[in-house]
């Protein structure tokens, strides 16, 4: 067993509200930001996960994003097998 | 008829729950999250609060607490499931219901009583209310606006799974929707908080025609 340091980004599915990125990308003018847009804000979630290799550690990985680490009625999730 | 309300860490709305159920003429007991049985309840509440934290998402860690499988498997066998609030959102995360809550339009949290209406009268909790009828309730919440894809909100309009609507939408929730229930009416998830109006002392007591309806469930399984 071989252990994968995994990276997923979770991130609000296109079209699903983001009331913080929103509220972020209208405070940025004030703070002298401009021609910044499409500000959307997730979660990074880190852990080390064991397997025999790296498809069957990304495998493990998708099916606990798809049960677990998001909600895929409003996210999706970016996987990277470190 | 005995409703069993469930706690998880981080529940706050138990006693709520207990008063409500109480207040229309029922009778109610604690169960733990932990616990693998509901014992001898007729009914099960999932109550308000921010169980386990609201981490990751509300519910998410809740669903797989291990009183769940029971609940599921109650809801699936015909017996009355509530989720109320945060209770509503384990439903969704559970797969009990569909859709989910995301946060409220506009990044605040709402503490407030709105009009609610009562646009389906086939499920556990509305069944004693009419068409129509608007009642007010609390509400509660940060991730209230509730959401489900074209083809689902399809479905529960079709099926006429809507069982209350805002009449005045707080939270941007798709089409108005503060409570849907499932396809046999016997499971109901709504964000609003029909055991914070249950006595006059509270300013409504129109949450008492959902309890009073819950309670006269008969007992036993759905034919």
């Amino acid at each position: 067993m071989a252990q994968f340091p995994v990276l997923v980004e979770v991130t609000l599915r296109p079209g699903i509200a983001d009331p913080q990125g929103a509220t972020i990308e209208r405070a940025l003018p004030a703070l002298g930001f401009e021609g910044v847009e499409g500000v959307r804000v997730g979660k990074a979630i880190r852990f080390i996960v064991e397997a025999p290799d790296a498809d069957t550690a990304r495998s493990r990985v998708d099916d606990l994003c798809q049960k677990f680490l998001t909600n895929p009625v409003i996210e999706d999730a970016k996987v990277t097998i470190e | 008829m005995k409703v069993g309300v469930v706690v998880f860490p981080g529940s706050n709305c138990e006693f709520d729950v207990m008063e409500g159920v109480s207040a229309a003429g029922g009778s109610a007991e604690l169960l733990w999250h932990g616990d693998s049985s509901l014992g001898d309840v007729d009914a099960i509440v999932l109550p308000g609060g921010f169980a386990h934290g609201d981490y990751l998402r509300p519910g998410a860690i809740a669903r797989f607490s291990p009183i769940m499988g029971e609940v599921s498997e109650f809801a699936r066998g015909g017996g009355p499931v509530l989720g109320i609030c945060n209770g509503f959102q384990v439903l969704t995360e559970a797969g009990l219901l569909p859709g989910a809550l995301q946060k409220n339009a506009g990044l605040k949290f709402l503490c407030r009583t709105v009009d609610v209406r009562v646009d389906s009268t086939k499920s556990v909790l509305t069944s004693g209310a009419s068409v129509g009828q608007v009642l007010r309730l609390p509400i509660n919440h940060f991730e209230g606006n509730y959401t489900c894809d074209p083809r689902t909100l399809d479905e529960l309009r079709a099926q006429d799974r809507v069982v209350l609507r805002y009449a005045d939408n707080p939270n941007g929730a798709t089409d108005d929707i503060a409570g849907i229930c499932s396809p046999q009416g016997n499971v109901v998830g709504l964000m609003p908080h029909p055991e914070r109006a249950s006595d006059e002392l509270l300013g409504s007591t129109d949450g008492l025609v959902l309890l009073r309806a819950f309670l006269s469930v008969p007992v036993g399984p759905l034919t």
